[in-house]
């Protein structure tokens, strides 16, 4: 699985596809607080369009856009803003993740839970990313 | 198995089952669950958190603590995977 596939059809198929995922993906996080979506869904949407370039195209394309090394590092970087945003909440007098305790001056408290919310989902997305190509890159390393 | 195991293991399930009976039925506004406090989330959701989306501020507001811990979850998960299964430098799988 680190060497391409080596069909015309199915490589050019996987890329064409590919922006169409990442843009629903997108769209599943970013819409969670009006549909059915959120971090969770929307990361592993994510994950699915960068475990499908790399099967088609290979680990040697596709390591330059999604770096195997990067992974880990998403993902801590993924919890790190959930736990930021908790701590913020902290900071401004309030419980841990009681987004409206966030101190931003001049947003109303329903404001700050709902741009809370969506860092929270970010984090949750970008975690999720991180983990599923991770463990992904570690089990197709052969030799 | 032992035919003892198979006769307590038969009767558990025929006590639950009998007991599956007095549930409530699926989604029965009257239910004890349905009465505490969802009508709160429901209520209250469009002004403390103005998301329309229940199911989104329960999941990242009023329970995100649990949301937090699911993520923490599933971090620990990847990166026992990472540090399981890498190679190390010398070549090997596991040390």
């Amino acid at each position: 699985m680190e060497k391409r596939y080596g069909n015309l059809i199915v490589e050019l198929a996987c890329q064409l596809i590919a922006p169409f995922i990442l843009l629903f993906g997108l769209y599943v996080i970013f819409h969670g607080h009006h549909s059915p979506g959120g971090g969770f869904q929307g990361g592993a949407i994510l994950a699915a369009m960068a475990i499908l370039l790399r099967l088609s195209l290979g680990m040697e394309l596709t390591s330059r856009i999604f770096s195997p090394r990067l992974m880990p590092a998403f993902a801590a970087a993924g919890l790190l803003i959930f736990a930021g945003v908790g701590v913020a909440a902290i900071f401004g007098g309030g419980n841990f993740l009681d987004y409206g305790a966030i101190p931003v001056q001049g947003v109303s408290e329903p404001s700050l839970h709902h741009n809370g919310i969506l860092l929270a989902e970010l984090g949750i997305a970008l975690s999720v990313f991180g983990v599923m190509l991770s463990i992904f890159d570690t089990l197709i390393r052969d030799k | 198995m032992k035919p003892v195991m198979v006769i307590v293991t038969l009767m558990f399930a025929g006590v639950m089952s009998y007991l599956m009976m007095s549930l409530p039925p699926f989604g029965d506004p009257s239910a004890p669950a349905n009465q505490h406090i969802s009508p709160y989330y429901i209520e209250n959701t469009i002004e403390d958190t103005d998301t329309p989306n229940i199911v989104t501020s329960i999941l990242a507001d009023y329970r995100g603590y649990d949301t937090f811990g699911e993520t923490l979850v599933i971090f620990t998960a990847g990166l026992g995977c990472f540090l399981l299964l890498r190679r190390h430098s010398d070549g090997k799988t596991i040390r």
